[in-house]
């Protein structure tokens, strides 16, 4: 086959206009020349035969970024390219001695319509590139695709964002895993999840590609056994998934560890937590009302999700704490109930300050039962100050707070104090932690600077199977 | 330009794959009965007075049981049960 000249162009662009005598002088050529037209097939109108490329397919096989571009194929092959207006540059190309006499020697191109903001997605779509395997639903013209997600029971009560293939597109290149791949059996109907299953419903909770990485090790991390997630889902109790997140992608993805953070207002906060619970939902079925018993549930089963505060270098963070190297990004899931709030304005030393994180830990769950609901307490900057000052790290918080919500037994008794709730009468001589003393009290530092409130995060009475159930922490790969 | 208006399926893509149950025997004699305990608290005692009623009716009786309500009972009784017995009653609590 003869060598040939593609020119790809828009009249949008001031250089592809500049040059429009050069179009006509390649085409007086010995050489054979299409010119592609990105917006106006009637552009250049010097030449016959432009070919309309404004549905952009040959500028997206030829992975045009700048017009004007020219291109010389030999035997159907790329044999050379020139992007802008170089005179130098298209007159070896085109094998012409003259050409663009008169115009200036050099001019910068511009963006070509293939590769602006999510074209390149709608793109590869459109031309089969990327094979989605979800099944394709079509819509009519008069239908709103935000009420048409409502009608097939795909959303948690708001809105979604509908789930095109481009934006599921966009969203798996948030991630290098393949889309087929396999993450795990979805509870409570124990389905196969593909990573593609886990993009489409990130899109619908509102995620950006960038946190696909997170939102897959939340997934991945739901699934280990003692996260016991179908029991989670199942339990009459008030609890859902409760995330927390570590290390370097927590700040690269903006997540708020500090004013506000277990509130809303955060896009990476609000919609990772909602992604997990929409794939629940939607892929493994678990549906409130359905499998979902929750007598009451709790409004963080809509998404409960927030970074820990990591600034201060004389704290160990969660993720140190429960193992993972300096540097590794991580996701703790816990079993979490609503926020309590824990209000001390007035303990100024840390031994005053244990005393009543005490009081106010002991009533997870209820006031007379030990070893049952485990909790995070999220310390506030002005509270951990406290600690922080007196020398206090981790774990001489951790083990003073144990040792204060432990209590003797015969006060925790059925029907001691006159209340039916209560521990066994068998421990009514031993002295009971409130807490399981590996994983039972989980502590993190996140808020804003101002404030001496720190939060209370209860958690499942199923954590009284201490074995079975637990918080599970799984590294983030990126 | 677009895919226009279509979406892709966020579902496991099942459709409804309910399973029909089957008939409940006539009658429970020369059957085996499967107890399964869930780990509710005092299931156990509730599942004895069950045992009790069912062997005075001369029926044979066999015990399972998982750890805790969190645990599936696919993990750890269902396959037993459906291989050894021929009817379940679940312990099941709340």
């Amino acid at each position: 086959m003869a060598e040939q000249l593609i020119v790809v162009a828009k009249r949008d662009c001031p250089t592809c206009t500049l040059i429009e005598p050069v179009y006509a002088e390649l085409a007086a050529g010995p050489t054979p020349l299409a010119v592609y037209s990105q917006d106006d097939p009637g552009f250049p109108g010097n030449i016959r035969g432009v070919v309309d490329d404004t549905g952009l397919e040959t500028s997206y096989r030829f992975d045009i970024e700048f017009v004007p571009t020219l291109i010389r194929l030999k035997d159907g092959e790329e044999v050379g390219r020139a992007v802008g207006w170089t005179r130098g540059e298209w007159r070896q190309l085109a094998g012409l001695e003259r050409l663009g006499d008169g115009l200036p020697e050099a001019q910068a191109g511009c963006g070509a319509r293939n590769v602006e903001p999510g074209m390149r997605e709608r793109l590869m779509v459109r031309f089969g590139d990327v094979a989605i395997r979800a099944r394709r639903i079509e819509l009519g013209d008069y239908d709103d695709p935000l009420e048409s997600c409502f009608e097939r029971g795909w959303t948690d009560g708001l809105p979604v964002v509908p789930p095109t293939g481009e934006r599921i597109v966009r969203m798996l290149s948030g991630t290098r895993r393949k889309a087929d791949e396999v993450v795990g059996l979805i509870p409570p109907n124990r389905v196969p999840c593909t990573v593609e299953k886990v993009a489409i419903n990130a899109v619908m909770a509102g995620c950006r590609p960038e946190y696909m990485p997170v939102v897959l090790a939340v997934v991945e991390a739901v699934l280990i056994s003692e996260f016991a997630m179908h029991g989670l889902l199942c339990t009459t109790y008030f609890s859902g998934p409760t995330v927390i997140v570590n290390g370097p992608i927590a700040r690269s993805i903006g997540m708020n560890s500090g004013v506000n953070a277990l509130g809303q207002g955060n896009r990476a906060n609000a919609t990772i937590g909602r992604a997990l619970q929409l794939l629940i939902r939607n892929v493994g079925g678990g549906v409130p009302g359905g499998i979902d018993r929750a007598t009451l549930g709790n409004p963080g089963k809509y998404t409960f999700c927030f970074a820990e505060d990591e600034s201060d270098p004389e704290w160990t963070p969660l993720s140190l704490a429960r193992g993972f190297a300096p540097g590794a990004s991580t996701v703790t899931l816990f079993h979490g109930d609503g926020v309590q709030a824990f209000c001390d304005q007035k303990s100024r030393t840390p031994e005053e300050l244990t005393r009543s994180l005490a009081m106010s830990l002991n009533v997870v769950g209820h006031y007379k039962l030990a070893q049952c609901c485990n909790a995070i307490l999220v310390l506030s900057p002005e509270h951990y100050a406290i600690f922080r000052d007196a020398g206090w790290d981790r774990a001489r918080i951790e083990e003073e707070l144990h040792a204060a919500t432990t209590r003797p037994g015969r006060e925790l008794a059925q029907g001691a104090h006159g209340v039916g709730e209560g521990m066994s009468p068998e421990h009514a001589d031993r002295m009971l932690p409130k807490f399981w003393r590996d994983h039972g009290l989980l502590i993190v530092r996140a808020g804003g600077r101002a404030g001496l409130f720190s939060a209370i995060i209860g958690g499942w009475a199923g954590g009284r199977n201490r074995d079975v159930v637990q918080p599970v922490t799984k590294e983030v790969e990126t | 330009m677009s895919e226009g208006y279509a979406l892709r399926d966020p579902t496991a893509e099942l459709g409804s794959t309910k399973r029909q149950r089957l008939a409940p025997p006539e009658s429970l004699d020369g059957r085996v009965v499967a107890l399964l305990d869930i780990g509710k608290e005092r299931s156990d005692e509730f599942l004895d007075s069950i045992e009790a009623m069912l062997g005075s009716r001369g029926l044979r009786v066999r015990r399972y049981s998982k750890p805790s309500p969190t645990t599936l009972s696919a993990d750890y009784a269902s396959s037993a049960i459906a291989a050894e017995c021929d009817v379940v009653i679940e312990g099941l609590a709340d």
